[in-house]
């Protein structure tokens, strides 16, 4: 099992406004989580444009943006999250074949 | 299309009451508060449009936009946002306070706001389309925040190796300028240039209204800081590169070339301080506001006569300032009371001041920088500059030529008499040698020392003297325990002049 697999996966959308690319990305994000941590997730969409103050707290400055709270280390990945294979790179998602 | 023909599109006519245009409104300007930038721009940056400052690594692109932004703060009433995308909050108070700005204390007070923006290539995935929506929500928050009326984004190219995609940084620039104009604030966004383009990425194509050029090099030895104005849509500019400083009082440009011929012209006349010398002009004296130099060889007694200029002057009451950049102020003091000149007094009565500094001390830009600032400080009557042949120390011909046009225009406008000694190489033609300098001057002087007969006599001329008559004579001066004294002419039959033991034995003999 991959690192943090059994804890549940705490990830946080920031977009800006019900934008297409807000509503695609959370489409491909509630996707892969089912396919991938079903059960073990939890998403946390920031609308900025409610919240324009997180915008700076958080260090966004890139629309829409994922950031993987839990398990640590933090990670970011950045656009509508349509490249399946690099969200699940980017967000270590993907078993450990090592470990297997 | 002419600037013209595109403020007009920009602005649509609008017609008054009585169906007639209005008169065509100059572009509004936001003052900088910058010295000398605001007279360089004739009032300062298009207000409510972005205007791009540019240059090379350390040219200081940074400290003028904070600058913009704290004069903003303080004198104009115009709070300010101050966007980074290099360094950090503590990095720019820390910047901040090299120029005398208390960064924090502005924040504190919401007069400012400071934002990083750290956008790092490696620790973000990118997997999919996006846009920069939240610099957008950010950089409106933090205007919202402080009712911001100017932005500076320092400098926004970072974006570009943030991201990958060029083409959407691109695009989403383009809008952020947009998105900036359609905000109203007036802002600042710098680029760095390199390999003869101004920016890396092409900033200039989004920036329309005012482009500035800094540039820092090194000219035998010293730095010299340079600005100029590139681009500044419907508003007559200098295209000249202006020099300027960064000092512990932030910037200061030279607004020299755009000060033109357009001084007042004085007929009043201050006197030499010699009184024969005096009586070799037809109006007995200087007219105030000249520029006059004093050339000749080493030992002529050039400083001696800026010295007896100078103390006539402060009798008078009124205030000489001496750039002295040979010696030190008390080593002048002791040589002129050795011929019976005492400056000390007026030393002690702030009626005389001398600065004394190597010329090599500073670059050639800062020399004339820092004798703007003493003279605007100050308001002298009389400056001296002694010898201004020293400033060939730090520059080539041409540039210390061009520098005293500028410090000449300039201390006209303030109808300031101004001396400079110019000492000239033995054995050449002080024409030759005096940096074709004495073009610039209203008086020309020259002092020798003539060998003839086994002796040395000192002489004076006037080369010229504009707007007055003047003696055509070489005349024998002594220098003696009270100065500088002009000796009277003596002739021989045939109307030549004779000086030194020829006069005595002609005297003696009964000539004139």
């Amino acid at each position: 099992m991959t690192h943090g697999a059994r804890r549940t996966w705490r990830l946080r959308l920031y977009v800006a406004g019900q934008t297409p690319k807000s509503i695609t990305a959370l489409a491909n994000l509630k996707r892969l989580c089912e396919d991938h941590l079903a059960g073990r997730y939890r998403i946390e969409i920031v609308d900025l444009v409610k919240r324009p103050q997180l915008a700076r707290r958080d260090e966004i400055v890139v629309i829409p943006t994922l950031v993987r709270q839990l398990p640590p280390p933090l990670r970011k990945i950045i656009g509508d999250l349509s490249n399946q294979e690099k969200v699940l790179v980017g967000l270590d998602m993907l078993p450990a074949r090592r470990e297997a | 299309m002419t600037p013209a023909a595109r403020r007009r599109k920009r602005e649509p006519a609008k017609r008054t009451r009585n169906g007639q245009r209005p008169a065509r409104r100059p572009l509004p300007k936001a003052p900088t508060g910058i010295s000398g930038l605001d007279e360089i721009t004739n009032g300062g940056l298009p207000r409510g449009r972005p205007t791009l400052v540019c240059g090379g690594a350390g040219c200081g692109k940074t400290l003028l936009a904070m600058e913009f932004l704290v004069r903003g703060a303080v004198e104009f009433d115009e709070p300010g946002v101050f966007m980074s995308f290099e360094e950090t909050p503590d990095d720019l108070v820390e910047n901040g306070r090299s120029l005398g700005f208390d960064l924090q204390q502005l924040s504190s007070r919401r007069r400012l706001l400071l934002e990083h923006v750290r956008i790092e290539r490696t620790e973000m995935t990118e997997a999919g389309e996006y846009d920069l929506d939240g610099l957008f929500i950010r950089l409106g928050h933090a205007i919202d925040t402080i009712r911001a009326k100017r932005v500076v984004l320092d400098t926004i190219e970072m974006l570009f190796s943030g991201l990958s995609d060029r083409f959407l940084v691109r695009a989403e620039l383009a809008r952020l300028f947009r998105w900036l104009k359609k905000k109203g604030v007036t802002a600042i966004v710098t680029g760095e240039g390199d390999a003869g383009r101004l920016t890396r990425h092409g900033l200039e194509e989004y920036v329309s209204d005012c482009v500035i050029l800094l540039d820092q090099r090194v000219l035998e030895q010293s730095a010299t800081r340079r600005m100029r104005i590139i681009k500044y849509r419907g508003s007559a500019h200098g295209g000249n590169e202006m020099p300027f400083l960064i000092d512990d009082h932030g910037l200061s440009v030279l607004p020299i070339t755009s000060l033109g011929l357009t001084h007042e012209v004085s007929t009043t006349l201050v006197s030499t301080g010699v009184a024969g010398l005096d009586g070799m002009f037809s109006k007995k004296g200087y007219f105030r506001g000249n520029s006059v130099l004093v050339s000749g060889t080493a030992g002529t007694g050039k400083s001696s006569l800026a010295a007896h200029f100078a103390e006539a002057t402060c009798r008078r009451g009124e205030r000489c300032l001496y750039f002295a950049f040979e010696e030190a102020a008390s080593q002048i003091a002791r040589n002129m009371r050795s011929i019976g000149i005492d400056l000390e007094p007026w030393m002690r009565r702030d009626l005389l001041r001398v600065h004394a500094q190597r010329p090599t001390a500073l670059g050639l830009e800062a020399h004339l920088v820092a004798m703007h600032r003493h003279i605007e400080d100050w308001q002298p009557h009389v400056v001296i500059v002694d010898p201004v042949t020293n400033m060939t120390a730090i520059g080539s011909d041409t540039e210390v030529k061009a520098m005293l046009a500028r410090l000449i225009d300039f201390m006209k406008m303030r109808q300031v008499t101004a001396l400079f000694t110019s000492l000239t190489e033995g054995g050449r033609a002080p024409e030759r040698t005096d940096l074709g300098v004495s073009s610039l001057m209203d008086v020309w002087m020259v002092l020798a020392n003539l060998e003839m007969n086994g002796e040395r006599n000192r002489t004076i001329q006037i080369v010229k003297a504009r707007g007055m008559a003047h003696s055509n004579q070489v005349r024998e001066f002594m220098m003696t325990d009270d100065g500088f004294q002009l000796v009277d002419v003596s002739r021989r039959l045939d109307g030549s002049v004779t000086i030194g033991s020829a006069r005595g034995a002609q005297q003696r003999q009964g000539g004139e």
